[in-house]
């Protein structure tokens, strides 16, 4: 809807100011146009800061792109050659004897930790969402969604400290020996057979990021249930059916392609997190997970681990790679933010105005 | 909406298991929600509170406490409160209130819109990132305040902008039109009316931006630094201490009082983001029962 009166909308013809206009009157269209550049400043500043953000990455990142070719995407080795030794320029970017950098094990675990946490994260919280919404007695409702809201406000890094202190060892002890027991020797659930480790690693990284998500989705999909007219629901009860059936033939599908949106959300959330992965992922470079407990990392937790040192690299090239990663990361993210705001925004349109009447 | 009306000729009992197992699921779901949120907090609570004295209150780290870092925390946040605040609001009412009606008004205005949820995509890391590139070593500012700032209201701007514009478009078409008929100027009752209906809204989304910019790491260990004395004011070459740092550099550390004040730190990071909680749910508590009085 647009408040403001076209007159005022044009730079060039900002307002009406008739000579019979009180200063007052005036002073009044002053504030309007006022309003309406400044807060056009303030939305255009978001946009430059992206394109600030973009273009440092890929101008950062530019040599390491031009040298690592498609080999950074295929290759798993991670080597920053030799720093005190002789600079050789590949393609003319200056680089250490010896570099050689390849992204395929960051890529493929954090894919491989959103998947997990995923799998996990989407059906609870679509189960705990539907106990939130149906028919729960206040005096747990009110409780439940004070630590949905809590879960979603845990800073990262706390998510690390109990996933490393607390959930790791407990898993490495109690939980994934007896997992790796039962699991047959037979492909892809072979992947569960020990070496069980210590706890840091892809398992315990998929969990805990399970945990970070569930918030973001459990408090959409809430939001979706609640946009879903109570007349289709009512009707549907009053046919007979069970609260199953209702939810599973009425709520569901009216909501079903904004709770599809909300799992995206969550993922792109699992995808860049950083500090906890960083704690828990055991932090290995060069090899992919053996098992789904070994250790790994991710794009994300590379970055904030290798930074430092990166410095290390006098020709730069170094961090010329982490920016390359860095682009990686960012484009994905990106692209899997798009599409989820996309499903939830058509979802909100085809529910919203039906519900709220 | 069509029903399909299969699901009555089954037999009854076994409806009613169906249900019953439904039942069981959903609050099976509710309880692997609940479980982790009282355990991580729990967990982080009893870890600290045995080796928990005020003295950390009154300490900076250089001798064994966390005075520099709850400074330099309570200063990051002002800090983006003023600056991420004053964007993101103006940003959220001018995607809100101010479409444009030309065309090429609306695709810049669509851009903008775009703009900001992508800005949201982002990856903290990779923001964090680019403050180091640009600001801490690029333009020589060095660990300090300034590129924290800036890169942490580059994370938050995008929720306040978007907390801000569904509230304001929860406000009523009412208020518009009754604002309208009495002659308001737009931007006139924008200030009295439109906004002041929205201010729940926006403080809420302001507080969630809190709650984010007090909470970050990995964006802070590259912008701000890490400084065990008191944080000054300056807003470049000095580095700036703050909470989170602790908890992610002291945890795995071989003594004891180091570890011990990552954990102290985590136990005021939790204090911090229930005290926020509890304050948002107040103030929406509260409005909804002027709401239902202005009804």
């Amino acid at each position: 809807m647009s408040l403001v009166r076209t007159e005022a909308e044009s730079p060039s013809n900002p307002g009406p100011p008739s000579d019979s206009a009180s200063v007052r009157e005036r002073l009044r269209n002053a504030e309007t146009v006022l309003w309406h550049r400044g807060t056009f400043v303030a939305a255009v500043l978001p946009f430059l800061g992206l394109a600030f953000a973009i273009t440092v990455v890929a101008i950062k990142g530019w040599p390491a792109i031009l040298v690592n070719g498609t080999h950074f995407f295929t290759g798993s080795t991670w080597q920053p050659g030799s720093t005190y030794g002789s600079t050789v320029y590949p393609h003319g970017v200056a680089t250490p004897q010896g570099a050689s950098y390849g992204a395929w094990p960051l890529i493929l675990g954090t894919v491989q930790s959103s998947a997990i946490a995923l799998i996990l994260a989407v059906p609870i919280s679509i189960g705990a969402a539907i106990a939130l919404t149906e028919r729960l007695p206040r005096s747990i409702a009110r409780p439940a969604n004070f630590a949905v809201e809590l879960l979603a406000g845990i800073p990262s890094v706390l998510f690390g400290l109990w996933g490393i202190l607390t959930l790791g060892p407990l898993l490495a002890r109690d939980v994934y020996p007896h997992i790796a027991s039962i699991m047959p020797d037979v492909p892809v659930l072979n992947f569960f057979n020990s070496p069980t480790g210590h706890g840091e690693g892809l398992f315990t990284s998929g969990i805990v990021l399970a945990i970070m998500i569930v918030p973001i989705i459990t408090a959409t999909t809430v939001e979706l249930f609640r946009q879903v007219p109570s007349l289709n629901q009512e009707g549907a009860r009053a046919l007979g059916m069970t609260d199953a059936e209702v939810t599973h033939s009425v709520t569901i599908p009216w909501v079903r392609n904004g709770i599809i949106g909300a799992s995206i959300l969550g993922l792109a959330r699992a995808l860049g997190e950083t500090i906890a992965i960083a704690m828990i992922s055991g932090a290995i470079l060069g090899h992919t997970a053996q098992n789904i407990y070994s250790p790994m990392t991710t794009i994300a937790a590379t970055i904030v681990s290798q930074l430092d040192s990166s410095f290390t690299d006098a020709t730069g090239f170094a961090t010329a790679t982490l920016a390359e990663a860095a682009l990686v990361l960012a484009v994905i993210s990106v692209v899997v933010n798009v599409i989820a705001r996309f499903i939830v925004h058509r979802t909100g349109k085809l529910g919203g105005p039906v519900g709220r009447g | 909406m069509t029903f399909t009306l299969e699901a009555p000729a089954r037999p009854r009992h076994r409806r009613r298991v169906s249900q019953m197992i439904f039942r069981a699921a959903t609050l099976f779901a509710l309880g692997l929600v609940l479980i982790p949120a009282i355990w991580i907090v729990l967990g982080i609570v009893l870890r600290a509170i045995p080796h928990f004295s005020f003295s950390v209150l009154t300490h900076t780290s250089a001798h064994g406490g966390l005075e520099n870092a709850i400074v330099g925390s309570f200063i990051i946040m002002v800090g983006v409160a003023i600056i991420a605040g004053t964007i993101g609001l103006g940003a959220g009412i001018y995607l809100a209130e101010m479409s444009a009606t030309s065309q090429r008004g609306q695709r810049v205005d669509g851009l903008l819109r775009t703009a900001t949820e992508v800005l949201a995509g982002v990856p903290s890391i990779v923001l964090g990132f680019v403050g180091y590139i640009a600001l801490v070593v690029g333009l020589h500012w060095g660990y300090s305040l300034l590129p924290a700032l800036i890169i942490l209201s580059m994370m938050v701007v995008p929720y306040i902008a978007k907390a801000t514009e569904n509230s304001l478009a929860q406000v009523p078409t009412a208020y518009r039109e009754g604002a309208e008929a009495l002659g308001m100027a737009p931007g006139y009752a924008l200030r009295h009316v439109i906004l002041k209906t929205a201010l729940p809204g926006i403080t809420t989304g302001l507080l969630v931006a809190l709650a984010i910019a007090g909470g970050e790491t990995a964006p802070l260990l590259y912008t701000a630094g890490w400084n065990d004395q008191m944080p000054t004011l300056a807003l470049t070459g000095h580095q700036v201490p703050y909470l989170t740092y602790p908890v992610w550099a002291f945890y795995n550390q071989p003594s004891n009082s180091l570890r011990y004040l990552s954990y102290d730190a985590a136990l005021i990071l939790i204090v911090f983001i229930v005290t926020l909680l509890v304050v948002s749910r107040i103030i929406v508590a509260r409005t909804q029962r002027h709401a239902d009085i202005r009804r």
